[in-house]
């Protein structure tokens, strides 16, 4: 049962208890970020899963492998009542086939059991500390509803999620994210969110729950990482659609050609019954050995292994996607809304330049300029310490080292900061402030604070005892890479755009440096979600990040919606995914996971497909030759006989499902290029490759099997 | 030489056409202005010109007159013994006249009678020559619908089928029929309404000359890729096809419309090359067809066709080989089905290409109207794979090729390879495959041949089996029942699925449906699927014939 499916009363808790019964599974290493490849050892653990996956009612989800598995039990029974060598061989490869199709998906459901473990540690008995009125009462914390208040203090765990309503503490979170750092939670604002199950270090505050019993953060994870209530996606289920309906052309072409085999079999009397065709027809072990070859078997087998190892990969980048339609959803996006600052931007302004005024030396401004900001410790004035020093070489001086001077600390009121050295007074801020203090500003100043202002960035005036030495350039600092990033972007037919609370002429000139196709300025959150809206009309896909609780329109209306862990729970609550490392640019990697999903279902669905040209080569001159020995001509491979071919085809069929397992977890190779030269790269490797790879797969196998008696 | 001339100059001509009758097409599909008959028309049947209709009452209207019209026509030929211009000829049986019916009304014309000593005058004109147009006017009118799914936004709806229908028979059908009945009769086919001649013979002996309005049946028959000829030999009767340039002009016609409804396609989701693509996948397939079928019967083995140096057999000496073949290919690319030649007589593989072409789901060009909605059909079943070789979930002109288009589309596909590959096992597994001439492979091959050829609508026959049993007749007919219909709704819901989305904008990151590589994944899906499912069948037919 899903907590969905779940009658919302909040008076039920039993499945809260389930959890916590399970709580006690041993202790897991903490998980690491596994790679695509497939160990051994993961095989070997998935193989209990892969044999209890053979009940049918399990299969019955997947009807290409169901009815690999009606015609194993069907040719079990014809071996058992007529044995022979060939029988039992093509049964047993049959099971085989079924139960490699099994390992692909407890291989990759295996991958989430060790993350959901570490998870359910965190979900340990605990007992909350309610306050009723005033009153702390002992509550188990599987027994918490909605809206309750309860008080953590320092070593204990925050028992369900909520917002921090009192008080600040640092919290460590790392059971859900992975990063040991403690956080800073405080009540309002937008760092009030916490998440059961993370631990507080210091302080102590009071949380009021927003989740309903069993439906917490941590248990929304598990039963994901898990894949226990996966659900098919739209696109997996048009695919299975696809997949059914080829199942069913190759059963009925099969099955049809039973009559016809008998006809043709009777009108040459003479010719000698085979392993693969007497008197009553093609044999009941051939017939299933074709229609299992035929049936799109590599994909039926690799397609649900394919849709959770794409979770998968998300996790690993520690992203959680609340839902598979959500992760197919980041593969057709077309429009991706960025935050300027510390997406696009490093976050802060930097000095760029020093522009001396008035016969000044730039040298002389940039010691100034250096001694003013020593004791300035935002980025912007330590940015200035290294402009000074990389510029022109200017060493660093310890401000304790400097006699006699008084610093003069930045406040909202004077709006500049500086140094006073004896009587040397030196200072630096806002234009307005520092001119009014230096008594005025020649045209010239003026000129170069507005040429600054003008391209984006911010001039700081720099001033001593009254003269004004000249302007330090402060400037938004695009990423490196950014613009890279966002060429291919473009190639892969997404238009980015960029949200920023700047004025537009500010906006613009960020915009243009980092190559954004688009941006927002002094955008509100109603101009967020107006501008998803609009782009929504339009008939794209929209993609954004956000954190804040005035986000959650936004990130609701988005198709996908990325929260930040950091955020508020309204925030979380909102999106379709978040991403525990709270890290924006995660966007763009989201964007190329889903669409590395939907190509490799298309590229191994193609493999599959091309893949039964060689079968039905190796397969139809085995079965009719004997009536017709002019189809022999067809058997261009070779083949060593009838019982050899089909039985190599057979192996094949089944190998080639363990082959391609590492393939479907890691997902086929992705280099962002446009629609056209993805499609002929694919097509050549897929496509083609599926037509050749079973010629010399089929002939290798015939080579080795001819040595066994009977075949 | 000749026979290059022969289709070079075909192809050429149909290039010349596809823009200017394209655009003709496009204009009568699109136009809203009526003329004084169509609006007594509209009046008539009671219908509002300008009222849209969702895909269920398309649906519901196609199938009520089409339902409608095969209990017209079965009534007339029940009693045409007691109406005028009968000939003196009895009445049809009834199996026979089920299975007629039901042939004209699904544009098969599978004519499991004679022409000459079965239909009188009223029969082919008031009934036959009727359905000849309607039945074609309704494929038109289904793709049309199919495409306005594509352009539409948001609407859901596709038009009206009352409008569409009178419109197209009026427009298109009528007025290219009447030109083409006269060229047909410069060329020497006839028309009259005489009852026949008696004149003897060279030996000796006497033969009974029918007349008849053959000219006009003829045009139609091949514009509305009908097939049902006037006399039983059908177009190797020479009042039906005289000469050399006549069975060229027939040719032309088979392809007429069916090459130039792409045009239509692309002017009316707003981008030419769109139709390029789509006839371009139509072209390859077709040229590679005729090539192979003419190559096949050219070079064919056998002692008697290497004596001779090509295979003769079953071909009138004033076509040959290579005007034969291309008639062959073209009229089972399309899913016309009159002949001028015996395909029972073709080499092995020879004859396995017309099998092939049908089993191609008649997409190359097709019929009217059906071969292009086949052939979007299976592009977009291509777009599905490939758009997910992309990187996107698929789309095509921008609509999402989501879980239930996906789901029409495959039922489409499955209707007739379960029709012909179910049909023909249940014939030899009751027995119904036997008379004296079936034996071996090319026994299996005349079988599989018929229901290829009903399921698919296509109307031709190898010959060599007698189908005029009840048996025959009832299979057959519901074979080409459903073989017509079940595609149609499973089309029109599909185009209301369509209609009812909006569209995606296109991008960098959309696959291109209109480069040559698209084009050419169309043709190999197209091949594959058909290959793969048919394989088997044709294995123990025409392969195992053709390699002994």
């Amino acid at each position: 049962m899903t907590p969905t499916d779940h009658p919302t009363t909040t008076l039920e808790p039993p499945e809260g208890r389930a959890v916590e019964r399970q709580a006690d599974t041993p202790p897991q290493p903490r998980r690491t970020v596994q790679g695509g490849l497939l160990d051994p050892k993961q095989l070997r653990q998935a193989v209990p899963g892969a044999l209890a996956k053979l009940d049918p009612r399990t299969l019955w989800h997947n009807p290409v492998m169901l009815i690999v598995e009606a015609g194993a039990l069907f040719t079990t029974v014809l071996a058992v009542t007529g044995p022979s060598v060939l029988a039992w061989s093509i049964t047993v490869w049959l099971w085989l086939t079924v139960v490699f199709a099994n390992l692909a998906e407890a291989v990759a459901e295996g991958r989430g059991k060790a993350q959901a473990a570490t998870l359910r540690q965190s979900k340990k008995d605990t007992v909350a500390r309610r306050l009723v009125d005033g009153v702390e009462r002992l509550t188990p914390a599987a027994e918490l509803k909605q809206g309750d208040t309860v008080v953590v203090e320092a070593g204990e765990t925050i028992p369900g999620d909520g917002d921090v309503i009192e008080g600040i503490a640092s919290v460590d979170e790392s059971a859900i994210t992975g990063e040991s750092a403690p956080v800073i939670r405080e009540s309002g604002g937008d760092r009030s969110a916490v998440t059961g199950g993370t631990k507080v270090l210091s302080d102590r505050i009071v949380v009021r729950i927003t989740q309903k019993p069993g439906e917490s953060f941590v248990d929304r994870m598990i039963a994901l990482v898990e894949g226990a209530n996966r659900q098919k996606t739209p696109n997996e289920i048009a695919l299975n659609i696809l997949l059914a309906a080829l199942t069913l052309i190759f059963l009925l072409s099969v099955v049809t050609l039973q009559p016809l085999a008998i006809f043709s079999k009777a009108w040459q009397a003479a010719a000698p019954d085979t392993a693969a065709i007497d008197a009553h027809g093609v044999t009941g072990i051939v017939l299933v050995s074709l229609i299992v070859c035929l049936i799109p078997t590599t994909i039926g087998a690799l397609l649900s292994a394919i849709g959770i190892a794409g979770m998968d990969r998300l996790v690993q980048r520690n992203v959680l996607a609340m839902s598979g339609r959500a992760v197919e959803a980041a593969g057709d996006v077309n429009t991706l809304l960025l935050d300027k600052t510390g997406t696009i931007t490093l976050g802060n302004r930097q000095a760029a330049e020093f522009v001396p005024v008035e016969g000044v030396t730039a040298l002389t401004l940039a010691d100034a300029a250096q001694l003013a900001s020593l004791a300035d410790e935002t980025p912007e004035g330590r940015s200035i310490v290294v402009l000074a020093k990389t510029e022109f070489g200017l060493r660093e001086r310890e401000p304790g080292l400097i006699a006699d001077a008084v610093f003069v600390p930045f406040t909202a009121q004077t709006r500049m900061s500086g140094v006073d050295l004896g009587d040397r007074q030196i200072r630096k801020g806002a234009a307005a402030a520092v001119i009014s203090w230096a008594g005025g500003a020649t045209a010239e100043v003026a000129s170069v604070v507005d040429e600054i202002s003008s391209s984006g960035g911010t001039p700081l005036v720099v001033a001593e005892q009254g003269r004004i030495l000249g302007v330090i350039h402060l400037k938004d600092v695009v990423k490196p890479g950014m613009k890279e990033r966002f060429d291919e972007m473009r190639k892969m037919g997404i238009r980015t755009v960029m949200i920023t609370g700047d004025n537009p002429r500010t906006a613009k000139a960020i915009a243009d440096e980092a190559g954004v196709d688009d941006f927002l300025a002094e955008a509100t959150p109603e101009d967020k979600l107006a501008y998803i809206r609009k782009e929504q009309e339009g008939g794209r896909l929209v993609a954004m990040t956000g954190d804040g609780t005035n986000d959650a329109p936004a990130l609701a209306q988005a198709d996908v919606g990325v929260a930040m862990n950091t955020g508020t729970s309204a925030a979380k609550e909102a999106g379709n995914m978040v991403d525990l490392d709270s890290d924006p640019t995660k966007l763009i990697e989201i964007v190329e996971i889903g669409k590395q999903l939907l190509i490799t279902r298309g590229a191994l669905t193609t493999f599959s497909i091309t893949n039964d040209i060689a079968k039905y080569f190796a397969i139809i001159p085995a079965m009719f030759a004997a009536v017709y020995p002019g189809l022999d001509t067809l058997n261009v491979m070779r083949l060593h006989s009838p019982g050899s071919a089909i039985l190599s085809a057979v192996i094949f069929n089944a190998l080639v499902i363990v082959a391609l397992i590492p393939l479907a977890l890691k997902g086929v190779r992705y280099t962002p290029s446009s629609a056209s030269s993805l499609l002929r790269r694919n097509l050549l490797v897929y496509g083609l490759g599926g037509v050749v790879a079973p010629f010399l797969g089929i002939k290798i196998i015939d080579l080795l099997i001819q040595f066994i008696p009977g075949i | 030489m000749a026979g290059w001339i022969f289709v070079v100059s075909l192809v050429l001509a149909l290039v010349a056409v596809y823009r200017p009758f394209g655009d003709y097409m496009y204009r009568v599909v699109t136009g809203t202005r009526s003329s004084v008959a169509e609006r007594g028309i509209y009046r008539l049947v009671g219908v509002n010109p300008a009222a849209e209709q969702t895909w269920g009452v398309y649906a519901r209207s196609v199938l009520a007159f089409s339902a409608v019209s095969v209990l017209f026509l079965y009534l007339l030929l029940r009693v045409q013994d007691k109406l005028w211009l009968s000939l003196g000829l009895p009445a049809v049986t009834d199996h026979i006249a089920w299975n007629t019916a039901v042939s004209f009304v699904t544009n098969t014309n599978w004519q499991a009678y004679s022409g000459e000593s079965t239909m009188g005058h009223l029969a082919q004109m008031a009934g036959l020559a009727v359905q000849n147009f309607v039945s074609a006017g309704i494929g038109i009118a289904v793709a049309v619908a199919l495409i306005r799914g594509f352009a539409a936004r948001r609407s859901g709806t596709l038009g009206n089928f009352w409008v569409d229908l009178t419109r197209i028979t009026l427009r298109i059908l009528l007025p290219v029929c009447a030109l083409a009945a006269l060229i047909l009769m410069v060329g020497g086919v006839v028309q009259n309404l005489s009852g026949g001649t008696d004149v003897t013979t060279l030996t000796g002996a006497t033969q009974h000359l029918t007349g008849g309005p053959v000219a006009s049946q003829e045009a139609v028959k091949l514009l509305g890729t009908n097939g049902g000829g006037f006399y039983n030999t059908n177009s190797a009767h020479p009042f039906e096809n005289p000469t050399t340039w006549t069975n060229w002009f027939q040719i032309f016609l088979i392809f007429l419309i069916p090459f130039s409804l792409p045009r239509v396609f692309g002017r009316m989701v707003g981008q030419n090359r769109q139709g390029y693509a789509i006839v371009a996948v139509m072209g390859i397939l077709a040229i590679a067809s005729v090539a192979l079928t003419v190559g096949f019967e050219v070079h064919g083995g056998g002692t008697v066709p290497q004596a001779v140096g090509a295979a003769m057999e079953g071909k009138d000496v004033r076509f040959g080989v290579p005007d034969s073949a291309a008639f062959a290919a073209a009229t089972t690319l399309t899913s016309t089905g009159a002949v001028n030649s015996f395909h029972d007589s073709f080499t092995p593989f020879g004859g396995m290409m017309p099998i092939v072409n049908m089993m191609l789901g008649e997409v190359a060009p097709g019929g009217v109207g059906s071969g292009l909605y086949g052939l979007l059909i299976l592009a977009v079943i291509t777009v599905f794979v490939a758009g997910l070789m992309v990187g996107r979930t698929p789309e095509y002109l921008g609509k999402k090729i989501g879980a239930r288009e996906m789901k029409l589309a495959s039922l489409y596909f499955l209707v007739t390879p379960t029709l012909v590959l179910a049909g023909t096992a249940a014939a030899f597994a009751t027995g119904n495959n036997s008379t004296a001439l079936n034996v071996g492979p090319h026994g299996l091959s005349e079988v599989l041949y018929a229901f290829t050829s009903a399921a698919n609508n296509n109307g031709s026959a190898f010959g060599g089996i007698t189908v005029n049993t009840p048996w025959w007749d009832t299979a057959l007919g519901l074979a080409m029942l459903l073989g017509r219909f079940l595609p149609i709704v499973l089309v029109l819901a599909l185009a209301g699925s369509l209609a009812r989305q909006r569209a995606t904008p296109e991008s960098e990151g959309t696959l291109p449906t209109h480069q040559p590589l698209f084009v050419g994944m169309v043709v190999g899906v197209t091949v594959v699927l058909v290959a793969l499912t048919f394989l088997p069948a044709l294995a123990l037919g025409p392969i195992a014939e053709g390699l002994s």
